[in-house]
């Protein structure tokens, strides 16, 4: 499917659907200069599910709104850096062109439904509207979509929920009303921040099916941003690792969880309590991720690094390609790997 | 420690049949109460000295709503505790103020339960304003420095302000406070969700480490059953209101027989992709009743897939009927479900 319907320029064949290239984010803030992306580089495929990986304040969030144009500007700054969606940069394309391409190319889905679905308007309105305005639909087109795209979503009695509001939905219902919004306009990548966060396991369990079974009969590309290391494990084909804006490691789901390539990838994993063992002592990562205002010299990660040596507190550690498919911004990648 | 007296054996608390229903009302200026929220609705369990009983269940199972009943911050509607013995629930005066100093409660949001314009010595120390006779007035900064230095953080901090320190370091600080009356139970209710998996650990590890220092008994609830399972003793699982299973940290996790249970930890996604494809899927339809108006028999019985006729009509009692644990279900039946 192509995504340029509204504007003339087309996709460019072999690039890839999202290239995320050196982006720099800073925010400028009462306290300073906060450096909050530092060159971040990823890509995503079409019916590729690529999962961000990180603890809060690590700028998952803030990569995701630069790639979808909704970067709060300011007090963000985009300093560096290229958004390339089928090859064509978003951050130089001009406004119109971004527009078309945000719902249409990329869509994006949140923690909370409640603050991306408007409160006064019915649902199935706010589906409608986008299929109107956008796609030109006829109002009982667009009423007709709209239902089948909750049914899509497995909303139970489709027809009469499109009339409700929001608060009218139960939870695990908000976020679905939220994909099948996300979908009107059939994207091609679909970005989910923190989707299932908010709710309690057996609903996360059923969103999360969803959305896997979605992506494959879309062959959509899906760029899966989370903390949690178990959905991570259960639905990524690759992952990114950030830590303080930068992308500490990458490689495909299994090789990270068998074989971490970053000792703070390593260092997350040992500090997971098990559902399969009752533990003693968990191994902990010593101290509190960096401020942004002041990250360290060298390795951003150094100070709370169990094998940092001299090197890592002067040298910033470029990305390393320690076997084919993976990268790890750690001086010592290489040994990691062949110690694994 | 004060002599008990009583056969309580090594349980310092026993709950028996704790129901706490909140009204629901209707109307402006003549309120009419319309129903109840059955948030806690026959909760029974013990907590044996120097032990952790883990609660867990989705949101609005009533956890929280048991824990403000055990620290007497809400009345309960009807139903007996006891602490070392005595009638915990009917206490009053000097008996009652023992308690307030027996039982502490650790809570999820540190932000939130810390007031932002005391300074985290104040913050510390306000027990000791309440109750003077634990700590004379010279030795309270001595005690509020031993206090910070015991849950890990720098004593000389304490002028400080809660903003002034990160999530995982205020969760320390009301743990500070909490151990500063020499608590025998704390209550900790969801002490480390908010928390990032590497400060969730250092703060997991602590709890472990205190109770082992001051044989501190702990009714530890939480969502996440790996926590849980981590920190726990024995388990109780709630659903709408009921312990639908309570047994060892192994019989629940490696042995569950009751449905929801066993959703449960199918449920959990598991850090291994390994096992992807691998593990028994068993997904829940649908959303959790309202607890105004709970399914009859059964609670569980509109999202079991084992369901019954007799389901609907006959509630089942907490008893053994199988895995030699009790459980909710009249079709209790142990399956492994965690790899
Ligand atoms: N609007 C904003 N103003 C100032 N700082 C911001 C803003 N949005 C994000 N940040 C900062 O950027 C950093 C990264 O944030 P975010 O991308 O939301 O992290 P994550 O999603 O990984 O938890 C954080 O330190 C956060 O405080
Ligand atoms: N003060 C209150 N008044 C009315 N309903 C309440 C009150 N406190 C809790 N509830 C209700 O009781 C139920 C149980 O809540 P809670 O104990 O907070 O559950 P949990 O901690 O397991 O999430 C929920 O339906 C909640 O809305
Ligand atoms: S570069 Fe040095 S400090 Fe950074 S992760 Fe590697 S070993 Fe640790
Ligand atoms: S009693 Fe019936 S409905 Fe309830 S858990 Fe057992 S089988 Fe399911
Ligand atoms: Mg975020
Ligand atoms: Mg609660």
């Amino acid at each position: 499917m192509s995504t340029v319907d509204e504007t003339g320029a087309g996709p460019i064949p072999s690039a890839p659907l999202l290239e995320v290239d050196d982006l720099f984010v800073e925010f400028h803030t009462r306290d300073g200069v906060a450096r909050v992306l530092n060159g971040v580089s990823y890509r995503v495929a079409a019916g590729e599910t690529l999962a961000v990986l990180g603890e809060s304040g690590s700028g998952k969030s803030v990569t995701a709104q630069t790639v979808m144009g909704i970067l709060d500007t300011p007090p963000g700054v985009i300093t560096g850096g290229a958004v390339r969606f089928h090859g064509e940069d978003l951050l130089t394309a001009p406004d119109r062109r971004r527009r078309a391409v945000r719902g249409s190319g990329i869509a994006m889905i949140f923690q909370d439904a409640l603050s991306a679905l408007n409160p006064v308007f019915t649902v199935g309105f706010q589906i409608e509207e986008q299929l109107r305005v956008r796609r030109g639909m006829s109002r009982k087109d667009a009423r007709k979509r709209a239902v089948e795209l909750l049914e899509l979503v497995k909303i139970p009695n489709a027809r009469g929920r499109v009339r409700q509001y929001p608060h009218e939905f139960s939870g695990g219902m908000r976020q679905r009303a939220m994909i099948a919004m996300s979908l009107a306009l059939d994207p091609e990548l679909l970005i989910a921040d923190e989707p299932t966060t908010a709710l309690d396991v057996t609903v996360q369990a059923q969103i999360m099916d969803l959305l896997k079974e979605i992506q494959v009969e879309r062959h959509m590309g899906l760029i899966l941003i989370t903390h949690d290391l178990g959905v991570v494990a259960e639905v990524a084909d690759r992952i990114a690792v950030m830590y303080a804006g930068r992308i500490v490691e990458q490689a495909d789901a299994r090789s990270v969880y068998r074989r971490p390539g970053h000792p703070y990838t390593a260092a997350l994993l040992d500090s997971l309590p098990r559902l399969d063992q009752k533990g003693t002592e968990l191994n902990t990562i010593k101290g509190l991720p960096p401020s942004l205002l002041r990250i360290p010299d060298g390795c951003p990660f150094h100070p709370r690094c169990a094998r940092a040596q001299d090197v890592c507190r002067t040298e910033v550690p470029p990305q390393h390609r320690p076997e084919p498919g993976r990268l790890s911004a750690c001086h010592f990648a290489e040994e990691l790997i062949a110690d694994a | 420690m004060h002599e008990t007296g009583e056969n309580s054996g090594d349980n310092i608390l026993e709950v028996r049949d704790l129901v706490k229903h909140f009204p629901v009302r209707v109307g402006v200026l003549f309120k009419r109460v319309i129903g109840h929220v059955r948030a806690v609705d026959g909760v029974s369990f013990d907590l044996k000295r120097g032990e952790t009983l883990g609660v867990v269940g989705e949101s609005g199972c009533g956890k929280s709503t048991l824990a403000q009943v055990l620290m007497r911050l809400e009345p309960p509607t009807s139903g007996s505790a006891t602490f070392e013995g005595r009638d915990m629930l009917a206490m009053k005066g000097a008996e009652l103020r023992k308690l307030r100093r027996d039982i502490q409660i650790v809570l999820q949001d540190p932000y939130t339960s810390l007031n932002p314009r005391m300074t985290v010595g104040d913050i510390v120390g306000e027990p000791f304003e309440i109750h003077p006779e634990v700590a004379p007035k010279g030795s309270r900064a001595g005690r509020v420095r031993d206090l910070l230095d015991v849950v890990g953080l720098n004593p000389e901090h304490l002028n400080r302000y809660p903003h002034q320190f990160s999530g995982g370091q205020r969760q320390r600080i009301g743990i500070a406070r909490a151990l500063a009356l020499k608590p025998k139970v704390i209550v900790c209710d969801e002490p480390v969700s908010a928390l990032d998996v590497s400060i969730q650990a250092q703060v997991m590890n602590l709890l472990g480490d205190l109770q082992s220092e001051f044989g501190l008994s702990y009714v530890f609830i939480a969502h996440d059953l790996s926590v849980v399972r981590h920190l726990s003793d024995r388990v109780a699982v709630m659903y709408l209101g009921k312990v639908v299973e309570i047994g060892t940290e192994e019989e629940i996790y490696e042995r569950p027989t009751h449905p929801y249970t066993q959703a449960l930890l199918s449920a959990v996604p598991v850090p291994d992709p390994e096992l992807r494809g691998r593990r028994q899927v068993i997904r829940l339809e649908g959303d959790v009743p309202s607890p105004v108006d709970p399914p009859s028999g059964c609670r569980f019985r509109t999202r079991c897939w084992k369901a019954q006729d007799v389901c609907a009509e006959e509630e089942p009692a907490l008893e053994i009927r199988a895995a030699n644990h009790p459980s909710a279900c009249h079709f209790a039946e142990q399956r492994s479900i965690v790899p």
